[in-house]
């Protein structure tokens, strides 16, 4: 469903999305609270209304910001974006990354052994021109968000340009004050949940969730894995019962065929360790950037199709 | 701020602002079904018989509480009384905590157990309890670890536990527990995680402080019985806080005892040279708790440095921070130097190795001795015995063995 706020700034096409505007002045400072938020659709909830209409899934790749550099990271978002995903989750490295499996905590700890800095990170999705890219997702840990203070970096992630935010240690009981500020700066906070999670806590997790649902496909931590588990079909039935937000699959998928089984069941595929492992291939010597950009783009383009099949 | 109480945590796991929860959903069931079952077992007599009978017969509790005579006489002041938790099986205060929580992997009807271990006094503790009650056990370890802890390693295999060396990040404690988190998030159906201090997720903080107050206790009742008194102060090191929390936690409401905890002070106070959260950290989350912590200006974790491994740690215990902020326990950091003159200071004054460990504490007990009169008493947690230490310390001494 799409919601038409201003005929100036809607474009009825697929590509809506795309040039949604970022923020929206016109509609001076009460659009800021979390009421009126709730009324005006996000960037990722536009992205996700428009996939529905159109009967397809999205694509969401991951990136980690700063492996092997800033502006490499900022060359794979556009050629992301240019391969038609839908939306790109960025994470940010964290030293203690306790969800995320060998491929991710590796590509992690290069960025940080470079220095990488939150303001850096910032600094180069700012230089993006954000508002005619997909969407941009920041996975980031809470350790990184409280220590910066939460109001001072959602400030910071709006400005340079991202959409909302993947909390991963931030589970949705701990999460009513962080939902608060980040919808209420007209962001979303996207919340998971789990195949542990008993159907009575969902609830409790999607009240304070908005943009879409991450549900984490196996239990465990990120990679890729060779079969999708049953009990994920089962989850995603009942899910969608439970709310009306869209369910995004992630942890495991890698493969264009792993998507047949939750189409129709799921409005969008989540792949990051599939990404980054194309990114170990810029440590190697004689490693030619260019052909990393090449590989990952062309798998970013099978996968894209794969989603949109309807 | 209102005084420090004994009834905490309350239900979301805070301790005052600190502890919480702030871990992957993929875990939070589990730690609703721990806090649950764990609620059940404290009220449950034959579960307190059962682990109160392990304690006597098993461990040797209680452990003793022995006038240091001739450390006192070398101090020059106050009396210098040691709890001696070095005398339990296994040779620290790790095992008050493994038993109980093992007992609760059995009434949770879970067949599998992991830990994390630093120097290895909890991964051989936690072996222990696994070997007496017959359950698989893995421990994680620091790679760095195990080549500095050989013979921890080599006991926990002998206890049939397999001990995984951690190749990520720093490969010290931090790491080991990352990893056996990640282990428990893709095992939580049957496993159990028998983490080895008062930090991580609630409900661990408290469950682990819980089992430890047996020595607080033990304490509290042999200085009635022994002294006709409470003392004046209580010492004990502090690294994540185990061992301190459990001695710490039944004297809070006793506002006439000092409580005094120890960090490692390492080479000095600057970032990277100690361990030292309370003294020298900030505000923080780390391992799924919001407790003090050692990060730098973006919140990645800091190395941290101590001639001890198990004090090797860039967190603390919620519960640690809540004393710190309601000013009920004063934390000091004693350096390097410092423990390891203490602890052949101990074996020449007493016949007492203590553990590396321990002997932080030990070095402040002798100071603040110093400054109080011959009446006065001061009680010393000795966490563990030093058995462990003496290649590290012959080392550092320049002596062969």
């Amino acid at each position: 469903m799409l919601i038409v706020h201003s005929a100036d700034r809607v474009e009825l096409t697929p590509n809506t999305a795309k040039v949604f505007p970022r923020t929206l002045p016109d509609c001076g400072p009460t659009f800021r609270t979390h009421s009126m938020a709730a009324d005006v659709p996000t960037r990722i909830a536009q992205t996700f209304a428009d996939l529905r209409s159109a009967r397809k899934m999205a694509f969401m790749p991951f990136v980690t910001a700063g492996d092997p550099d800033m502006p490499t990271t900022g060359a794979l978002i556009r050629e992301l974006a240019s391969r038609g995903v839908d939306l790109i989750e960025v994470g940010f490295p964290y030293s203690d990354p306790i969800a995320d499996g060998p491929v991710i905590q590796s590509s992690y700890t290069r960025a940080l052994q470079k220095k990488l800095t939150v303001p850096q990170i910032f600094h180069e999705i700012a230089s993006l021109d954000t508002a005619n890219l997909p969407p941009l997702v920041a996975m980031v840990s809470y350790a990184i968000i409280f220590r910066i203070g939460t109001e001072r970096f959602i400030k910071q992630a709006q400005d340079a340009g991202f959409a909302g935010f993947i909390i991963p240690d931030l589970p949705g009981d701990e999460a009513a004050e962080m939902h608060a500020l980040v919808t209420g700066a007209g962001l979303d906070l996207i919340q998971l949940v789990a195949p542990t999670t008993p159907r009575e806590r969902v609830q409790q997790i999607v009240q304070h969730c908005s943009g879409f649902v991450y549900c984490i496909a196996v239990a465990g931590t990120t990679g890729a894995r060779d079969t999708l588990a049953a009990p994920l079909v089962e989850q995603l039935t009942w899910l969608k019962q439970e709310t009306q937000l869209p369910l995004a699959v992630g942890f495991g998928l890698s493969k264009p065929e792993q998507l047949a089984p939750i189409q129709g069941l799921a409005d969008g595929a989540i792949v990051g360790s599939a990404i980054v492992r194309h990114l170990e291939a810029c440590t190697q010597p004689g490693a030619k950037l260019a052909d990393v950009m090449q590989r990952v783009g062309e798998y970013a383009a099978t996968m894209v199709t794969a989603a949109h099949r309807a | 701020m209102p005084a420090a109480t004994k009834n905490v945590p309350d239900a979301q796991g805070r301790f005052g602002e600190f502890g919480r929860r702030f871990v992957p959903e993929t875990l939070m069931h589990a730690l609703e079904e721990l806090t649950a079952e764990y609620e059940r077992a404290k009220t449950d007599p034959e579960f307190q018989r059962e682990l109160a009978d392990l304690y006597k017969h098993y461990v040797g509790r209680p452990s003793p509480l022995y006038f240091a005579e001739r450390l006192t006489e070398y101090a020059g002041g106050a009396k210098i009384y040691f709890k001696r938790e070095d005398l339990n099986l296994t040779g620290a205060h790790k095992i008050n905590n493994t038993l109980g929580q093992v007992l609760l992997t059995k009434r949770m009807g879970k067949t599998r157990v992991i830990a994390e271990t630093g120097a290895g006094q909890h991964g051989v503790a936690t072996a222990t309890a696994c070997a007496r009650f017959g359950l698989p056990c893995v421990v994680y370890m620091g790679e760095e670890d195990v080549r500095r802890q050989k013979l921890n390693v080599f006991i926990m295999r002998m206890m049939g536990a397999e001990v995984r060396p951690v190749t990520s990040g720093s490969r010290t404690l931090r790491d080991a527990i990352n990893e056996a988190m990640r282990d428990w998030m893709a095992s939580v159906e049957d496993t159990h995680y028998i983490l080895g201090s008062v930090v991580g997720p609630h409900p661990f903080p408290m469950i682990v402080r819980d089992f430890q107050a047996v020595i607080g206790n033990e304490c509290r009742q042999q200085c009635l019985d022994q002294l006709g008194r409470l003392p004046d102060e209580v010492i004990a090191c502090v690294g994540g806080g185990s061992n301190s929390a459990g001695i710490f936690y039944p004297f809070i409401e006793d506002r006439t005892v000092a409580l005094t905890g120890v960090e490692a002070g390492g080479r000095g106070p600057n970032p990277g040279d100690h361990a030292s959260p309370l003294s020298y950290g900030v505000k923080g989350i780390l391992h799924g708790s919001y407790s003090y912590v050692l990060q730098d200006a973006d919140g990645q974790t800091l190395d941290v440095h101590s001639i001890s491994a198990g004090l090797d740690y860039p967190g603390v215990g919620p519960e640690h921070s809540y004393w710190k902020d309601t000013g009920r326990v004063t934390y000091t950091a004693m350096e390097d130097d410092a423990a390891l003159a203490t602890y052949q200071i101990v074996a020449r004054q007493e016949g007492i190795l203590p553990a590396i460990e321990s002997s932080h504490a030990v070095a402040q007990a002798i100071e603040n001795a110093k400054k109080r009169s011959p009446s006065d008493v001061i009680v010393v947690c000795l966490s563990g015995r030093g058995d462990k230490d003496v290649y590290e310390v012959a080392r550092l001494t320049g002596q062969d063995i």
